[in-house]
């Protein structure tokens, strides 16, 4: 196992190295200029040509590419062209929010989506089954800025529950954190709690026509032994995996959920450095994006062993 | 009390005994001693003179002063000094700094940070460059003193030191203003203004926050009136909230989570309207003048007549409409090229503009001018919706005058590299594209960038007018208003038929706050002399 972990972080390596000559590449034949951005609507041609002969954006692909890498294999990921901050901490500042709004969602959607799964394949073909499949539906087909907008609009506008806005630092106390991540998390779960209570139920209605299944029920298991330490378990390796592609889809949604929200997370510092061209933070934060894919991935490998010892690396 | 106050309260108590550590309460806009404001757009740069984009100007205005201000009749007063006097047939300029001037690390301001100061600014700013170009000497005689001598009498000099429009010229201490001017500063933000920045607190992209600087000396006298008089702050910490959301930025402004939303959008104010417990204002008469401008390097619109047929098709409204609706209040047509109501403004011309408009006769003007369906490269700006709207409306107008356009949608940032391309359309340049300037930026030719007709040094198009820049000059050197406003009548003669650009309509950006503020001042988003009642 050990081996096996070892080998798949190092087969991170070339992963990223692809990544980043990738992304690079991407921005250096994309149209934009951060030296005109810089430098506003106003300013003459000589004026942005001036910033970025000064910023060394005028040097050749090679010439950049190399320093930047450079930079990379010294632990650096180089400085934002506009702020003039580290990237690092930049990224430093932004992870709380998105970490935090993407726990709260996951807890939220596996909490709620894999009850409803269950529930749904034991009752099949009746109403509850109908109503979760309809709830998993429009899940999927309403955007979640909209239900974004939905919920902004009735809990914080007309009945002032919740603020629509924001994001207070865990550290400020637990209640002022979670009260800024309620409705985001809400929002952003809408998808993933669809997708897993559908997968959920699937998996499910597989498991229970089992042979092992009609046994438990023969020797007298009762119902929500038989749902959730019988059959959930068995269920359990197609609804980790996708909960581990989930995991892909909430790095998206966060950044439309973070616009919605304003929360000040990674999501919208990506969107902010791709509209501005600030070549820095957006590699750096794409290598990021990369990185934790690869992770979580491995993560998931890891974690069918805990629910099926046949797998074995 | 709010409701999600008492809910918060619960879950404070919750969270506290769950966690055993104290929970904060959700922090309001009624805080008595916290301003929260919603910014145009996130301050992406801290250097006021580096760019010309208004939010950063708004933030050098918290954070430094100026030596002069603008009152609400256009007119500088002094600000930093305490006077000046004008000798040798107003060859020689002297300026007194007023006394107790700090610096936010407690230096005092010193006449050599201004001269560092204002050379940094005139390095990168039109009108300061013509400024220096007059300019003999400019020292420091002693810590107080600033002393001009000029080659010649110039009229503009307090006007140009004074002046809103980007690039503003703050008084920044020498360390910083000794560098680079085409190079964003590098150091600690060292305001000699009301606020200090707190850099600490910074999350680009997300948050800004300033602190009230104890240590500044307002103006004794005068009357607070947009960038002139004493700055007064009753607030100890202003916070801005950059929400890129307009929708909710709406929604926070009006439950009052925030105080103060700068430029709500036009689909949302009428919700605003009707929100009791928010007021809705223009706080800038100079509004926002759209323009269509040329690339005059390439065919078709390197001719001037072909230029000038299209103004026969412009049908003001209807851009205005497109920006920001059918309230009339809310924008003007038969606007030239200095924005109405302003000094330098003149109905010279405006013919061309307010005639009965006819799409046939354009078209016949645009065949005599020779124009032969060569292909027009319109980039838009498709994420800013206002550009949208005018790039839109221009389309159409052009396809209906019978040209051959190809759209070009795409995001700001791209319009903004591509527009600096001096190549032949269909190698990767462009015809035309729309934009926007502040009225003040328009507001004489001293500042009016696309009024230029110096060529290559001009404004993106190039064009080159000599008599122009020829008026231009005078202009610097007319004696009066009277003259100048003569001389700028010219101006405008001559851009009608050059047609530089085309002036597309005003509009005005409303501002929306609570209620509970008062003194609010016009012209800018400034936060000295508002309060809470």
């Amino acid at each position: 196992m050990f081996a096996y972990v070892v080998r798949r972080v190092l087969a991170t390596i070339p992963v990223m190295a692809v990544v980043a000559l990738f992304v690079f590449s991407l921005l250096y034949i994309s149209p934009g200029d951060p030296a005109a951005v810089i430098a506003g609507d106003q300013a003459t041609p000589a004026d942005v040509e001036r910033i970025r002969a000064s910023l060394g954006l005028d040097r050749p692909y090679l010439v950049r590419f190399g320093a930047w890498v450079w930079d990379i294999l010294r632990g650096d990921l180089g400085t934002s062209i506009f702020t003039n901050l580290p990237v690092a901490t930049m990224i430093a500042q932004r992870i709380e929010p998105t970490l935090s709004l993407m726990v709260v969602t996951l807890l939220l959607a596996i909490s709620v989506a894999v009850p409803m799964g269950v529930v749904a394949a034991w009752k099949q073909g009746t109403l509850i089954d109908r109503a979760v499949m309809a709830f998993a539906v429009l899940g999927f087909s309403v955007p979640v800025f909209v239900v974004g907008y939905l919920l902004a609009y009735f809990f914080a506008l007309e009945w002032d529950l919740l603020p629509v806005q924001g994001y207070t630092p865990f550290a400020r106390g637990f209640w002022p954190w979670l009260e800024n991540l309620i409705l985001p998390a809400i929002a952003l779960g809408s998808v993933y709690i669809a997708l897993i209570a559908r997968i959920t139920r699937a998996t499910m209605l597989e498991v229970l026509q089992q042979d092992y299944i009609r046994t438990a029920k023969a020797k007298g298991v009762g119902q929500s032994g038989m749902l959730f330490l019988h059959a959930l378990k068995n269920a359990a390796v197609p609804i980790v995996t996708v909960i581990g592609i989930g995991i892909a889809l909430l790095i998206g949604g966060a950044v439309v959920t973070e616009s919605v929200f304003a929360i000040p997370g990674l999501g919208r510092l990506t969107v902010d450095a791709i509209l501005r061209r600030d070549y820095p933070v957006i590699q750096g934060v794409v290598l990021l994006f990369s990185f934790v894919y690869v992770l979580v991935n491995l993560a998931i490998d890891l974690v069918y062993t805990l629910f099926d010892p046949r797998i074995r690396y | 009390m709010l409701r999600r106050h008492l809910l918060a309260g619960a879950g404070a108590a919750l969270g506290a005994s769950a966690l055993g550590a104290p929970a904060l309460g959700q922090g309001t806009a009624g805080t008595a001693r916290v301003l929260k404001f919603i910014p145009q757009a996130d301050l992406a740069v801290l250097d006021p003179v580096i760019t010309t984009a208004y939010v950063t100007r708004h933030h050098g205005y918290m954070v430094w002063d100026t030596l002069y201000g603008f009152d609400g009749d256009y007119v500088p007063q002094p600000q930093m000094v305490e006077g000046h006097t004008v000798e040798d047939g107003g060859r020689r300029v002297t300026m007194r700094l007023r006394e107790g001037l700090r610096f936010h690390d407690n230096e005092p301001v010193r006449a050599r940070d201004a001269v560092a100061s204002i050379r940094r600014w005139a390095a990168r700013d039109a009108l300061g460059q013509v400024l220096m170009s007059v300019t003999d000497e400019l020292v420091a005689a002693d810590d107080r003193t600033i002393v001009f001598r000029l080659k010649r009498p110039f009229p503009m000099l307090f006007e140009a030191l004074g002046k809103p429009s980007t690039p503003v010229c703050f008084i920044m201490p020498e360390r910083l203003a000794s560098q680079d001017p085409n190079t964003p500063f590098r150091g600690d933000v060292i305001g000699s203004g009301p606020f200090r920045f707190a850099a600490n607190e910074r999350v680009p992209g997300a948050r800004l926050v300033y602190t009230r600087f104890e240590g500044y000396t307002p103006r004794p006298d005068g009357t607070p009136t947009w960038t002139a008089g004493p700055k007064h702050v009753h607030f100890d910490r202003v916070e801005w909230h950059v929400t890129p959301d307009p929708s909710t930025a709406s929604a926070a402004l009006q439950n009052g989570e925030m105080d103060w939303w700068e430029q709500p959008t036009a689909d949302l104010q009428n919700v605003l309207r009707r929100n009791r417990n928010v007021v809705l204002e223009i706080p800038d008469p100079t509004g926002l003048v759209g323009m269509a401008r040329f690339n005059h390097l390439h065919p078709p619109f390197n001719s001037a007549a072909i230029r000038r047929a299209l103004l026969g098709a412009v049908n003001q409204a209807d851009y205005m409409t497109g920006v920001i609706g059918t309230d009339q209040s809310l924008w003007r047509e038969e606007v030239g090229f200095f924005p109405p109501g302003t000094p330098m403004a003149s109905d010279v011309g405006m013919e061309a503009l307010t005639s009965p408009r006819d799409m046939e006769k354009v078209k016949r003007d645009l065949a005599a001018a020779g124009y032969n369906g060569e292909k027009v490269v319109l980039i838009a700006a498709a994420d800013f919706p206002s550009l949208n709207a005018l790039a839109q409306v221009g389309n159409d107008m052009l396809r209906r005058a019978g040209m051959n356009v190809e759209f070009v949608a795409t995001d700001w940032g791209t319009v903004v590299q591509r527009r600096a391309s001096r190549e032949a359309p269909e190698r990767g340049g462009w015809s035309i594209f729309f934009t926007f300037w502040a009225g003040v930026d328009l507001f004489n030719p001293g500042v009016h960038q696309s009024l230029r007709g110096n060529g290559d040094a001009a404004w993106f198009g190039w064009p080159t007018i000599p008599k122009l820049e020829e008026l231009r000059s005078a202009w610097f050197e007319a004696p009066d208003l009277d003259a100048q406003k003569a001389i700028a009548r010219q101006i405008q003669e001559v851009a009608f038929q050059e047609a530089p650009y085309l002036p597309l309509g005003q509009y005005f950006q409303a501002t929306a706050y609570r209620r509970g503020l008062t003194g609010v001042l016009k012209g800018l988003p400034l936060f000295w002399n508002v309060q809470r009642t």
